[in-house]
Formats: structure tokens, C-alpha cells, sequence
């Protein structure tokens, strides 16, 4: 990987951390009573959090239940399996971590309530969870009262930065503005069509979209249409791309909705060779439901793909199949759910505490180089600075990389401009 | 059968239980946490009461109560929204002053129909009267019609669905699917406190005991009773020179605010309102809270709003994966065997037994008395 040849990388704490990390499964080996020399509960949690001498609990809170449910499963095993790992490697600073899963059930209440219960009740250092822009906005006001710390995994539309949560997946223009460069440099895009789900994350991304399409690209928006989640009836939205004849459809419907739209487009004649589609919102797992057969050839912007050829990802991929059985597809968000566990492990090292109010600074400038997408690193904004890749839908449902930003893209979630 | 108390014994017992329940015994047991939870479940207590009252009673099935529990907590919502966005809070955004989500959307000013929410007296009669004018304009345009039964429960069904489209369309001026989140102070009380919480948990117990007097006293009175007739047999009512719709506006009505004052309570107690309180699927749950509870059953409703929410939070915790079968087997379970719900369990079941043990022991001393009041605990109707 290029990312290996940043300077930035060889730096010492880097090195400690590599260190800790080979030191790490030699810790397991030793007799249990060699947890006595981890260090002290009482030093290293002063706020009453469930850290044991052995143990800490964190909180697993997605939907496994609902509408949701299909797709935050992948983000449910992807923070398992990174839970086993570090278990494996013998814990957070001398500490086995249990886990203790709610169900959101695809409820943003649901969300808000469980949320309180993982943090009041029990106590938990640390929370992996939330999906949707709604369930987050829903449990961040309870993060924030009750000191928790989120890590949430999905690509979102900016324009939040908290203390309590760390952003593993892309802010929007992380995840827009290369993907529009790329296409209209190597497609020759000038008029984009745009279509969304309505709500916040599709209306705000393409509010973002549409600045840099008219603002720097030069282009035209020919046309910009919502639809409300869930929606299934395509048909007059493709007749009209049929009449604009955009050189890009910009497409950021989600969920269940894409199946319908996919194959409607393709009933419709429009054939995804021929013309341009870029997509922010179809990863792996929603091609396992559209089907590659009807996907296939359009683009999607994303940071990960399961496709990706790197060491890291070779590993993460066989590990991850190992766990939860061969079929399974690994897309961009279970990939920054995996992130989550490994980031809060490093954070907790280095503060050397599990108190909220020390890994929330010392989060800043975590890196990890064993990411399966190849390198990240926290942003003091507690973003995460990643790259954006453009891949090709094929019709085994997987997506062939076939452009990678040269360097990490800086995490902006307010970004100047694009408001 | 009519009786010139108030409550007949076995009520007095029902309600002197509940209020011992809420009012000294899960506060005295439970962590603020618990509470909370308990809160929430009883904003939708409010709601069952109205089903009571329209459905029980006056045998209109509304499969739309979901949209007068949003109104309600909306309008709260809204009031504290408006506190919560004070230009010192919101100075980040390119609008200050004005709720986030408007920022978001681009919209630069206040809509006209947010400033009222500025004053809370204005919100307080927004709550009591928005939903219930809407369920008079709803309740004159179907009864006058005489559209009743399965038609009236299907488009109320119909409403609780463009209500949730119309919501989430118009992000811009409601929070869209994201509801309204982050609410934090009412006349500058921070309600996120456990101090304040058990304060709005006492606050709430009062209100839904005045709810249940005052649907109590509806019910005693000459109205409930031609609302029960009403339910039996609806031309024969008619036929004797009562305004058949207009009684069932009213019950309508009465249901669509107690709904909204529970809207308005949840507001309060879990600090946010989304559309997914307003839609089809919440508004039949509270259909589901109702009839486990007993549709007849005034403090059953309560009982059993208690205990289906309570089941969904427990099972949902134990069983993340499963608990949704486990909830649907309970009210499969309920409806199969026990059609009266929980409170004819206890009235089947239980009061009998109490008072015949009641009977016997007064049976030497006041005979005559004891055979009255084994009639009084029989179904009121």
C-alpha cells in the first residue's frame, strides 16, 4: 500500500504501538494470575464504569430487529469478531471485554432508551452502535448528558462533531467530492441528474453534491428528486432521465428502495454500461439484494470494498467469513464497524485509562494500521481520516476498485462553502 | 343498573391499587432509570384511556390514535425546540436562533406557524385543542355520514399514514424522519435531570389519575350510557332521538386529547418527538395496549399498557434477536384465550373470589348489603 511510505507513519508512537500490539498475545499465554500486573481498577477507572480486574463491558446497540435489521447486521459481527480479536490478543489493558448487545429495532426511541440503559445501568465503557442518521441524533443528546462514548460506523452527512463520538465512517464531502471529480474527469460528466431518499443524510449530501457540481465542476444539475424511504415506484423518475439524458444519475436511495430502482432502470432499457451511474448508498450488502445481475456496471463511491487488495483486508475478510459463514458479503459500513472496537482499545492504551474525559483527547491521532481499508487515522475532530475509492458493481456482487484518491482525505463535517 | 356512587367497590379497589403502584410503590423500588421507562409507558396509558373511552364505550375503533399522540408531542416538541435553539446555542449555524434541522434545510427564518410555540400557554391550549379539532373535523366529516366500523378505523388508518408522509416531507419545518431531538429546558428547567425526571413522573401519575376521573365521570354520566348503548345497538339509539354522530364525535374527540396530552407527556419525559410515534404501526400498538389490558376497562387499560411495554423493554434486553416472536406469542396468547383481556382475568377470576370472601364474612351481620355489593362488582354495564 502507498500508505505505507508516509513519513508520518514511522513515528514512535507508532512503533510502541506495534510493540504492545506483538506484546499483546504473549499476555494471553501467561497464567491468569499475571493480570495482577495490569494495571490498578481504581487507577484506571475513576468514574464508575463496569471495569472489573478482569473484565470491561461495553455495549453493542444496533437494530437486529425491523427494517434496519438487514443492514446493521453486518456491523453487529464486524464489532464481534473485532471484540474476539482483541480478546485473543488479551483485552484492553489486561481486561477481557464482555459485551452486553441491545436492540434498537430500527426505533429511533427504541434507540434513545437502550442507549440510557447501556450507559445508566450498565455502566458500559464504551458503545458501538447506531446506523441511521435518525438513531444517532436520537442517542446523541444521551451520550452527551451521560458522558458515554459512541462509536458509530456509518457514512453520514456531517455537520456534527461531539466528545462522545467517534465518526469511523465517512463525513459527506470525505465521500462526494472525489467521487465527482473522478467522474467527471474520466467520464466527461457535465449534467448530473440527482435522486435521493428523503430525509437528511440524501438531502444534505446532495446539497453538497450539487455546490461542487455547479460551484467547481462546471456542470449542471438537470434535475434533483426525493423519495420517501421505502418508496418503490420508480418509474416516472426514470422516464424523465430518460428525456434529460444526463451524462450521471447521482443516486443516494437506500435501503429497500434500491431494489425496486435498479431493477426498474433496468426494465426501463437504460443500460448501466452505457450510462454513467455513481452511487454513495449501495455497498455489498444492498447488492445482495438487488442482485448483481441488475447492478451491474454502475459505480459507487465508497472507502471500502470487500474487493480491496491489501494484506490487512485479506486477513480481515478470511476472519471475517470464518466467523459468520462463507456467504456472507463484508460492505463500507461493517468495514468502519470493525474499526470501532480497534480504535477504542488503542485509545484506552494510549490514556491509559478507561475515563471518558481522557480517551475523548487522546483519541486524536490514533492510528491504525491494521484497518482492512488500509490506514486511518482520528482526526481531532473525531472524524476519521480516511481515503475514497471508486469501484465497479460486477455481477458476482462485488466491486472492482478501479480508482483510489492518492492521499487521505482530511474529515470536514462542517465544511466551508458546501453549507 | 345505576349507581349513585361514584366508584362501585371493586373500582374504588382498582383505583386505590393503581394509585398505591405508581405513587408509592415502583417509585420506591425503582432507580430513576426504571422510572423513566415507567413514564414512558404511561404517556401511553393516556392513549389506551382515550381507546377506552371511543373504542370500549362507544365502539369506534380509531386505528389512527397515533396521530393525535404525535400532534400533542409535537406541539410540545415544538415549544421546547424554540427553547433549546437560543441564539447563544445555535451560533455555528449560518441562521442562529432557528431550529437545526431548519438550518439544514436552508430555511433562513421562522415559519409563521412556530412562533406561537414561543409561549408555553399558547402551547398548552396548542396541545389540548390542535388534536382535538382535527378529530371533530375527522369525526363530523365521517359520522355525520354515517361512515362507521371497519370504514372509519380503515381511514383513520389512512390518516396516521399521511400524517407520518407529510411529517417526514416537510423536514424542513418538522425535523423530517429525524423528529425533534436534543430538547433540553422548559422555562429554563433543564429536564434531563434525574431530579426533574421524578418530579415530571410524579407530575404525569397526577394528570393521568385526573384522566381517569374525568373519563370515569363520562362514563357515569347519562352520555357514557348512550355511548354503551350506542355500541349495542346504534339504530335503536337513533330511533329514540339522539344525535348518533354527535355522541360519537364527542367520544372520538375526548380519545384524540387524552392521546395528546400523553403526546405531550413523552415529550417531556424522553426528550425528543419523531414520526415514528405517529404512524401506522405505533398507532396500532396502542390498540394492542388496550385490548391486552381489556377494552373495557378503564384501569385495565393502564394495567395493561404497563404490561406489554414492560415485556417489549424485558425481552427485548434478554433476547435482542427473538423478542419480537416472544411479544407477538403474548398477544396471540391474549387474544385466544383471554378475549376480555387482563381485566377480565381479574374479574373472572379473581374479584369473585374477593368478594365472596367478603360476602361470607359480612354475610351474619348485614346480609342484605353483601348480596348488593356481590352485584356491584359485576360488570358495570
Amino acid at each position: 500500500m502507498s500508505d505505507e511510505k508516509k513519513p508520518g507513519l514511522h513515528s514512535p508512537l507508532r512503533r510502541k504501538l506495534l510493540m504492545g500490539m506483538a506484546a499483546l498475545p504473549a499476555i494471553s499465554l501467561l497464567p491468569r494470575t499475571s493480570f495482577a500486573q495490569a494495571p490498578a481498577t481504581s487507577a484506571i477507572n475513576t468514574t464508575g464504569l463496569a471495569v472489573t480486574d478482569t473484565e470491561v463491558t461495553v455495549g453493542i446497540l444496533h437494530s437486529v430487529t425491523g427494517t434496519m435489521a438487514i443492514s446493521e447486521t453486518g456491523s453487529v459481527q464486524a464489532e464481534k469478531l473485532a471484540i474476539d480479536q482483541i480478546n485473543a490478543m488479551g483485552g484492553v489493558l489486561g481486561r477481557k471485554i464482555k459485551f452486553i448487545q441491545e436492540d434498537g429495532a430500527s426505533d429511533w426511541p427504541t434507540f434513545a432508551e437502550k442507549a440510557k440503559k447501556l450507559l445508566v445501568n450498565d455502566k458500559v465503557a464504551a458503545i458501538m452502535g447506531c446506523w441511521t442518521s435518525a438513531s444517532r441524533k436520537a442517542v446523541l443528546p444521551v451520550m452527551e448528558q451521560y458522558n458515554g462514548m459512541l462509536y458509530y460506523p456509518t457514512f453520514y452527512e456531517g455537520l456534527e462533531q461531539s466528545k462522545n463520538v467517534i465518526y469511523t465512517g465517512q463525513e459527506a464531502t470525505q465521500q462526494i467530492l472525489a467521487g465527482l471529480d473522478w467522474v467527471s474527469k474520466t467520464k466527461n460528466g457535465k449534467s448530473f441528474y440527482l435522486i435521493g431518499s428523503d430525509y437528511i443524510w440524501p438531502r444534505t449530501s446532495m446539497k453538497i453534491a450539487r455546490k461542487h457540481i455547479e460551484g467547481k465542476l462546471g456542470g449542471k444539475v438537470s434535475g434533483e428528486e426525493y423519495f420517501p424511504l421505502g418508496h418503490t415506484q420508480f418509474n416516472s423518475v426514470i422516464n424523465k432521465i430518460k428525456l434529460t439524458k444526463p451524462d450521471v444519475i447521482y443516486a443516494a436511495v437506500v435501503g429497500g428502495s434500491n431494489v425496486a430502482f435498479y431493477k426498474q432502470l433496468k426494465a426501463a432499457g437504460i443500460d448501466l454500461s452505457k450510462q454513467t451511474l455513481l452511487t454513495i448508498s449501495v455497498t455489498e450488502d444492498e447488492i445482495d439484494g438487488i442482485g448483481g445481475e441488475n447492478i451491474a456496471g454502475a459505480y459507487a463511491c465508497m472507502k471500502y470494498f470487500q474487493s480491496l487488495d491489501n494484506p490487512n483486508n485479506k486477513e480481515f475478510v478470511a476472519a471475517f467469513k470464518k466467523m459468520w459463514g462463507e456467504k456472507t458479503v463484508i460492505g463500507d459500513v461493517t468495514q468502519a464497524a470493525y474499526l470501532g472496537p480497534w480504535l477504542w482499545k488503542m485509545t484506552v492504551e494510549k490514556a491509559g485509562s478507561f475515563d471518558i474525559d481522557k480517551i475523548a483527547p487522546a483519541s486524536a491521532g490514533i492510528e491504525f494500521t491494521k484497518a482492512p481499508e488500509g490506514y486511518v487515522k482520528v482526526h481531532p475532530n473525531h472524524h476519521l481520516w480516511s481515503k475514497a475509492r471508486v469501484g465497479q458493481a460486477q455481477l458476482d456482487g462485488q466491486f472492482k476498485v478501479v480508482y483510489e484518491t492518492p492521499e487521505l482525505i482530511e474529515p470536514d463535517p462542517f465544511p466551508k462553502g458546501y453549507q | 343498573m345505576i349507581n349513585s356512587r361514584f366508584f362501585n367497590r371493586s373500582e374504588l379497589l382498582g383505583f386505590l391499587s393503581l394509585l398505591l403502584l405508581l405513587a408509592v410503590i415502583l417509585p420506591l423500588f425503582l432507580d430513576v432509570f426504571r422510572l423513566n421507562l415507567v413514564a414512558k409507558y404511561l404517556t401511553y396509558a393516556f392513549v389506551a384511556l382515550g381507546l377506552v373511552m371511543c373504542w370500549g364505550y362507544g365502539g369506534i375503533l380509531s386505528l389512527g390514535q397515533g396521530v393525535f399522540f404525535g400532534l400533542g408531542g409535537y406541539c410540545m416538541a415544538m415549544f421546547l425546540k424554540l427553547e433549546a435553539s437560543s441564539v447563544a446555542n445555535t451560533k455555528i449555524q449560518s441562521t442562529p436562533g432557528i431550529p437545526d434541522f431548519m438550518d439544514w434545510n436552508q430555511i433562513t427564518a421562522l415559519p409563521l406557524f412556530w412562533k406561537p410555540f414561543h409561549s408555553l400557554t399558547l402551547t398548552i391550549i396548542a396541545i389540548l385543542v390542535v388534536p382535538t379539532l382535527l378529530a371533530f373535523i375527522i369525526g363530523a366529516a365521517m359520522f355525520k355520514r354515517r361512515v362507521g366500523g371497519v370504514y372509519f378505523a380503515i381511514i383513520t388508518q389512512a390518516i396516521a399514514a399521511i400524517a407520518t408522509i407529510l411529517i417526514i416531507g416537510q423536514q424542513g419545518y418538522t425535523g423530517g424522519i429525524n423528529g425533534m431531538t436534543d430538547l433540553r429546558t422548559l422555562n429554563g428547567w433543564d429536564i434531563r435531570t434525574d431530579h426533574a425526571k421524578v418530579i415530571l413522573y410524579f407530575f404525569e401519575v397526577f394528570v393521568l389519575f385526573a384522566c381517569i376521573i374525568a373519563a370515569q365521570f363520562i362514563r357515569l354520566t347519562k352520555l357514557g350510557r348512550i355511548l354503551v348503548a350506542m355500541r349495542e345497538q346504534e339504530d335503536r339509539v337513533r330511533f329514540s332521538g339522539y344525535s348518533v354522530a354527535n355522541f360519537k364525535i364527542f367520544a372520538f374527540c375526548a380519545a384524540a386529547m387524552f392521546a395528546a396530552i400523553g403526546g405531550a407527556m413523552f415529550t417531556l419525559q424522553i426528550g425528543f418527538m419523531s414520526p415514528s410515534f405517529v404512524g401506522i404501526v405505533p398507532s396500532i400498538e396502542m390498540v394492542i395496549y388496550t385490548a391486552v389490558g381489556g377494552r373495557m376497562s378503564i384501569f385495565g387499560a393502564v394495567y395493561g399498557t404497563l404490561l406489554v411495554n414492560y415485556a417489549k423493554t424485558m425481552l427485548s434486553e434478554s433476547f435482542p434477536e427473538l423478542w419480537l416472536f416472544g411479544l407477538g406469542g403474548l398477544f396471540i396468547a391474549v387474544v385466544l384465550f383471554f378475549p376480555n383481556g387482563l381485566s377480565g382475568i381479574w374479574r373472572d377470576h379473581v374479584a369473585r373470589h374477593i368478594d365472596r370472601l367478603i360476602a361470607m364474612r359480612s354475610s351474619k351481620s348485614k346480609k342484605a348489603w353483601a348480596i348488593k355489593s356481590a352485584a356491584d362488582g359485576a360488570p358495570a354495564e
